[in-house]
């Protein structure tokens, strides 16, 4: 079966190398780095020898930055906190809203249904900002301004497109026969819909839901924009972080790990079910 | 959900209806952000300065003609473009590379396409603060390594001569998996029967590439780009949190001119008016690229 050329093969193994190199270099060097101290990283040359420290780990969960200048209080783990609060909250909200209207998009090619699935559609496509910016100054009049609610209602334009979109392919696919057959059996429309599309749907539900949770946990200009502090995810806390420890690379560094950690995580367990999710149902890969 | 009740409820909803009311409270919530879009516009026709109050009015359009001769307006447009054109040029032809390299099913591939999906699932904001504490001209690793090979001087974000050139590699980083991942479903949901019968052919490898995979992939192809130029002409994260537009104006995307024109000069005015002008270049994008996608999504079932 394989006729490929030793030379061919040699150029496979080196090219797949280098793009291994390229795209897992910055994850694998903030990592190293940690795990260092400021001395260690600021050594010149670089080098990879050195004794791995908690300390970093342990100044930001300790909410306490200690410098050789001063020490200050940090709160990063409240940003983590945040960023768990708003992604999960936000995912399910979507799903509560987004699947049933799935649903009806999938089932009931009711008036008007499509031109209502694609302007849901086209929230995904148009510049945040263009809602953002005017909705801070409602969200003052309305008292909704750094809230969680606030947050995750806005989250909604991401969340929602997303799940809407996914789970509506899922539900096409399944054959509306056995829905029918379920129902002459003498069941309400809303069992049927419990007991049958729900299960059978299932794996795109998740996926859907496990896309929504990674983008409103990557977001970063929604919560730039309409929270404060005390309500930033980790994107924004991570970046005002960096101003405020100034030279503290080897914290930022942990800062940033930490805050990529969940993400990556959940990518590396779910890589399946992503895959199909990321497409869009463009292509059943 | 007892039997009284369900045929009670049967009763209260007519089919009829049924969709509508599935439906209704995710348009709810969706309505309630088409507010402030409405306000966007409204706000775009007006001389509307926050530290000016008492300036405040309509100008019906003074805003959009002011751009005509406003060389930072056309600096924005430019820097977007180029942006956003260089970030899917390259990431499609550099996806379209990986993608070729690992269409046939092995471990080996396998868990090269699995690695890259971790970069692809950092938030970009945060993919800019790994870069750029990798580019510290002080201990920078990769600022190290352009020293090592001879570029004494290579300041990367900070020079408006590499600035750019930074966070499009940012970028590629993040998204080249993107373009990977739906280019590869491509390839491995073509048929096998032209590569066949090229191969008995003994039609060269390179022959086959041109004559059969790429006409075959285009769908897919112009989806994925469509879809990148889509979200690469709004970048916001990765420019922001690596130089908040700068040095000077060298990164002035739409957004961040946006976002900078409303918080720091609290010019809402022209803020709004300069994301009125970027929503009808995605709007435009997005109508080209669903047309596209729906074409793609019919023949990926009628092919499944």
């Amino acid at each position: 079966m394989d006729h490929t050329s030793f030379l061919e093969r040699w150029f496979r193994r080196a090219a797949l190398s280098i793009i291994i190199v390229f795209f897992m270099f910055p994850i694998f060097w903030i990592v190293l780095m940690s795990f260092q101290t400021n001395e260690t990283i600021l050594r010149s040359p670089p080098s990879m020898s050195f004794t791995p420290t908690l300390d970093n780990y342990m100044a930001i969960i300790a909410g306490r930055l200690d410098s050789n200048v001063a020490s200050m209080g940090i709160d990063f783990v409240n940003n983590l906190m945040n960023s768990i609060i708003l992604s999960v909250c936000s995912v399910a909200v979507a799903l509560i809203l987004g699947v049933p209207a799935a649903y009806a998009f999938a089932r009931h090619k009711f008036k008007g249904s499509e031109d209502i699935a694609f302007t849901l559609l086209s929230f995904r496509f148009a510049p945040p900002l263009l809602v953002l910016l005017p909705l801070t100054l409602y969200f003052q009049e309305i008292g909704l301004a750094d809230t969680y609610l606030g947050l995750v209602w806005v989250y909604q334009l991401i969340c929602l497109p997303l799940i809407l979109w996914i789970v509506r392919g899922y539900f096409e696919d399944i054959s509306p026969d056995i829905e029918y057959a379920y129902r002459i059996a003498g069941h309400s429309w809303f069992s049927t819909f419990r007991k049958i599309a729900l299960p059978l749907a299932g794996p795109g539900i998740a996926a859907a839901g496990l896309l929504a949770f990674i983008f409103a946990w990557n977001n970063f200009i929604f919560a730039l924009v309409l929270a404060s502090a005390d309500k930033q995810p980790v994107t924004v806390g991570a970046l005002a972080f960096v101003t405020a420890s100034g030279i503290q690379y080897g914290q930022i560094a942990a800062a940033i790990v930490l805050s990529i950690a969940p993400t990556l995580a959940l990518a590396l367990w779910a890589q399946r079910y992503l895959v199909e999710g990321l497409s869009l149902g463009a292509v059943k890969g | 959900m007892t039997d009284t009740l369900t045929t009670r409820r049967r009763q209260l909803i007519s089919p009829k209806v049924l969709p509508y009311v599935l439906s209704l409270p995710a348009l709810l919530v969706c309505i309630g952000i088409l507010i402030p879009f409405v306000t966007a516009i409204f706000y775009s026709l007006q001389r509307y300065r926050m530290s000016q109050p008492w300036n405040r009015g309509m100008n019906w359009g003074e805003n959009y003609v002011k751009f005509l001769t406003d060389s930072d307006f056309w600096n924005t447009l430019k820097v977007s473009l180029v942006y956003a054109g260089s970030t899917v040029v390259l990431e499609l032809l550099l996806g379209l590379a990986i993608a070729l390299l690992l269409k046939k099913r092995s471990t080996v591939n396998n868990f090269v396409s699995i690695m890259l999906l971790l970069p692809l699932m950092t938030a970009p904001a945060l993919a800019a603060l790994m870069f750029k504490l990798m580019t510290n001209p002080n201990f920078g690793i990769l600022s190290y390594f352009m020293q090592v090979i001879g570029f004494d001087d290579f300041r990367w974000g900070s020079s408006p001569g590499t600035a750019l050139f930074t966070v499009v590699l940012v970028d590629i980083w993040v998204y080249t998996p993107f373009m990977m991942i739906l280019l590869l479903a491509g390839l491995r949901s073509l048929p096998t029967q032209p590569f066949e019968a090229a191969a008995l052919d003994g039609v060269p490898q390179l022959e086959q590439f041109w004559r059969i995979t790429l006409p075959m992939l285009m769908p897919y192809i112009l989806t994925a780009a469509l879809f990148r130029l889509l979200d690469s002409i709004q970048q916001f994260d990765i420019i922001y949190a690596m130089t908040q537009g700068g040095p000077g104006d060298t990164l002035m995307v739409f957004q961040v001119e946006a976002y900078l024109n409303f918080f720091q000069s609290t010019n809402v005015g022209r803020s709004a008016a300069l994301l009125l002008i970027l929503w009808a270049i995605t709007y435009f994008l997005s109508n080209i690229f669903v047309k596209n996608w729906l074409r793609l999504r019919e023949r990926a079932k009628g092919g499944a």
